[in-house]
């Protein structure tokens, strides 16, 4: 086990520098840089202006070169810095990092635990109303674009109803400490966490009945009706562990875009987190701030990867990792 | 619409009501978007840094609605006979948020060392001067080397703030530690940012201004969606939106809200003019008559009331109404389509697609694309919309790619500051979108630009500049649109928020809350 995770690990970080490699052509292959944006937001400027700002940035070099001071801080553990925040790379990455977490952490687990109860429930109600309208929720949860349900849950709960914040972090000025800033920061989460958690609540949801059926109908569910075990053992010990293993394998995708995959749910409600610092990055190409969240996202997805095959050995000790 | 309209006179009535006397105390909430790279406007010149960074730090002068100076740093000036020679007053015990004193050491090390060699536009401005000396610790003499109309139009924060000698003499401008934490004269202070949430600033207790600044914060919110920061004001978050924070279409609906003031002033000195470039070099752009059947063929009137909701005004010169030297005498294109196609029928037009860039800042300049290709269309010429983001759009204008494309740029208060660089041909060079990037090349334009800059009186510089409107609004070198409007909507309890013609941008001195 220690043997294979260290290979994956190795093979791993060579595939980091690869993406690494791809996203900095990728990256520099789009129209326009940081020295242009940012003399556009200033209005003026004169060739000397944007000059200077190209060779601060060090843009004036040849483009193999910035690679090569570029992969030779990667392997420092520096990962540049900003133009435009005038920060460190991983400061600023890791200064952003927990209120992005903390976000997908708690749309992972609402995700997970309420879709896969919600799958439950409908595959043992199968055909009745119940599943009737769970599977119909799950239906709308999956087809509504994540910004409009964004906007009518803020326009809802926030401008309506008035019962929680619309956007931010938490209260900026009421300077709240211990357990009332804990509490705040709960209510600002509630909306972007749920939002962002609607998409794979269905898919889990969904996942989970159609597993749930397709393994009641196999001959061990038989063996051990026949065995006459209760009904409640068989749901929870034969089915439900069986049928876990694809849902196990999709949560390890939605856990790979824990650090990057929020953009949209941050941008709309102000959430101070890496998605809306690489949405902003992009605009104004800061390279460095691209390539420094590229990078964690990706380690993070491989990291992910590895915990879910490792996770197969636990909920279905007959898979092998190897 | 007549309705709508109605509630937005309303609207403007109410904001200029009188009031009773300022009070001390409580916060100002106000949006900030996008987030600036920096508040060090000596550095960073962008509108959000020069909107939060207005209060931190000051210039030397202020200017009323009229463009009229007013004291700030300055308490006095005087101007000789000839137009060469400034001299300038400095107010009494004013302090550096550190403590140390101002003096007019800091002011020549300001405007001769540090903003010569980071500051673009006013490089360009300064380029006039041939000394800057302090006789004494309280007075600046500015020296001329000829005579400059526009001089007094470049003390203002944005243009010329005073940046502390003390703290930057000697150092790495660009990276010296003191870049964030800005020390300023202004009357707020700055006190701590929290990148991606807020900025905070305080009351500057020292303030040399006695009973001033009356507000004890303020609290810059940083909200990158727009129509979240429309909920920010409807839930009572902030109160203050400042021009553009919100889609067009968005702010007639809070502009409608009780307790809610909505004002158009405070853009004055900026004048935002808008056009389409049209490239003079290359293609049916190049011909005079194509460039005046787009003028004929536009719809101006239905942009103005559709897309932006009867905010700002029809342009119909190069000039601003709100710029000194505008004159009204100038052939003026009215939507006539029949005169577009009777002009492009003599020109020979063949009905080769024209490419035009929209602005990528938001809905509003989409739309506007489309309705401008529809017009466009009605008289037969085809236009392609190319989609670009930001970086892509700067890009491609510095390049000269392009057939048509929307910008909008300021004037700064005087057609040599920020009129004649479109227009003139030695400001022709790849690589900017801020000079003559439509390639229009005309001596005689040239010429009177360059006499209207330095002739010494008002009268003399109004016949010059009046000439050059006449003669630019009949080549068409772009296609003028509208002198746009970025109305600033706030709580109408919140008084004196706008008194100048930088609006927002000149700090929030004057504000008070009334109870």
């Amino acid at each position: 086990m220690l043997r294979f995770i260290l290979m994956r690990l190795g093979k791993a970080a060579i595939i980091l520098i690869a993406i690494l490699i791809l996203n900095f052509f990728l990256i520099h292959a789009a129209p326009g840089d940081p020295a242009a944006v940012m003399a556009g937001e200033a209005g003026a400027a004169d060739e000397k202006f944007i000059a200077d700002l190209r060779a601060r940035f060090g843009l004036d070099k040849p483009l193999l070169t910035q690679l090569g001071i570029y992969l030779g801080g990667v392997l420092q553990f520096d990962l540049g810095f900003s133009y435009r925040q005038q920060m460190p790379v991983a400061d600023l990455i890791f200064s952003r990092l927990p209120a992005t977490l903390l976000l997908t952490m708690t749309a992972f687990v609402i995700s997970l635990l309420l879709g896969t109860l919600a799958g439950v429930l409908a595959s043992a109600r199968v055909g009745k109303w119940s599943d009737t309208l769970i599977s119909t929720l799950a239906l709308l949860f999956y087809a509504t674009p994540l910004f409009w349900a964004a906007l009518m849950a803020v326009l809802l709960f926030s401008v309506t109803l008035n019962w929680l914040p619309g956007f931010g972090y938490e209260t900026v000025g009421a300077n709240y400490t211990g357990f009332r800033r804990v509490l705040d920061i709960g209510q600002h989460l509630i909306l972007p966490a749920t939002t962002l958690g609607l998409f794979f609540m269905a898919v889990y949801m969904r996942m989970t009945r159609a597993s749930m059926l397709e393994v009641s109908q196999l001959d061990f569910v038989k063996t051990a009706r026949a065995k006459g075990l209760r009904s409640g053992i068989i749901q929870r010990r034969h089915i439900f562990r069986n049928a876990m293993l694809p849902v196990v394998t999709l949560a390890g995708l939605q856990a790979g875009q824990l650090v990057g995959g929020a953009v949209l749910t941050e941008t709309v409600f102000a959430w101070p987190g890496i998605g809306r610092l690489m949405f902003e990055a992009l605009a104004q190409r800061d390279y460095n701030v691209l390539l420094g969240v590229f990078f964690v996202s990706s380690a993070m997805v491989l990291l992910f990867n590895l915990i879910t095959d490792v996770l197969y050995r636990f909920v279905d000790p007959r898979i092998r990792v190897g | 619409m007549l309705k709508r309209l109605t509630t937005l006179a309303a609207a403007l009535l109410v904001s200029t009501a009188l009031h009773a006397e300022p009070v001390s105390g409580g916060r100002a909430n106000v949006v900030i978007q996008p987030e600036p790279p920096s508040l060090m406007v000596g550095l960073v010149q962008n509108g959000p840094t020069q909107m939060v960074a207005g209060n931190i730090y000051e210039g030397l002068l202020r200017y009323d609605t009229d463009l009229e100076p007013m004291p700030q740093l300055a308490k006095s000036w005087e101007v000789s006979e000839d137009g060469l020679t400034y001299t300038f007053k400095l107010h009494d015990n004013v302090k550096w948020h550190d403590g140390e004193p101002f003096t007019s050491a800091d002011v020549v090390f300001s405007a001769d060392k540090f903003l010569r060699e980071t500051h673009a536009r006013l490089r360009t401005s300064l380029e006039h001067v041939e000394s800057i000396t302090a006789p004494d610790e309280a007075t600046v003499v500015f020296k001329l080397k000829q005579p400059f109309g526009p001089f007094m139009g470049i003390f203002e924060v944005g243009t010329m703030p005073m940046i502390p000698k003390h703290i930057y003499e000697g150092t790495d401008y660009e990276n010296n530690p003191a870049n964030n934490t800005p020390i300023g004269t202004g009357p707020f202070k700055f006190e701590e940012w929290v990148k991606g949430s807020h900025i905070r600033l305080v009351r500057n207790e020292d303030y040399y201004e006695k009973g001033l600044p009356y507000l004890d914060e303020i609290y810059w919110h940083v909200i990158p969606d727009a129509a979240s920061r429309a909920v920010a004001y409807e839930t009572g978050v902030v109160d203050i939106l400042p021009g553009g924070s919100v889609e067009n279409f968005d702010v007639q609906r809070i502009a409608a809200m009780d307790n809610t003031c909505i004002t158009d002033k405070g853009w004055e000195y900026f004048g935002p003019h808008s056009w389409m470039w049209l490239n003079n070099r290359e293609g049916p752009t190049a011909d005079k008559r194509f460039r005046q059947a787009v003028m004929y063929a536009m719809d101006r009137e239905f942009a103005k009331s559709a897309l932006w909701n009867d905010l700002g005004k029809i342009a119909h010169s190069p000039v601003s109404s709100s710029t000194r030297f505008f004159t009204d005498d100038v052939n003026k294109y009215d939507h006539d389509p029949e005169k577009a196609k009777a002009l492009l029928d003599e020109m020979g037009y063949d009905g080769e697609t024209v490419r035009l860039l929209p602005l990528p800042y938001g809905e509003t300049w989409q739309r506007w694309a489309e309705a401008v290709k529809q017009n466009l269309g009605e008289v037969g010429i085809n236009v392609e919309i190319v989609a670009t983001d930001v970086a892509g759009w700067n890009q491609k204008l510095a390049e000269w790619d392009y057939d048509m494309a929307f910008t909008y740029l300021y004037q700064y208060g005087d057609p040599a500051l920020g009129v004649a660089r479109n227009y003139i041909s030695s400001n022709i060079a790849k690589g900017s979108q801020w000079n003559n990037v439509e390639g229009y090349e005309n001596p005689k334009v040239d010429e009177l630009f360059a006499q209207a800059a330095v002739a010494v009186t008002k009268e003399e510089r109004q016949q010059l500049y009046t000439e050059v409107q006449q003669i630019l609004t009949e080549d068409v070198p772009v296609a003028w649109l509208l002198e746009l409007g970025f109305p600033t909507i706030y709580r109408c309890n919140v008084k004196d928020l706008v008194t100048t013609a930088i609006g927002v941008n000149d700090g929030f001195k004057d504000a008070y809350i009334e109870e």
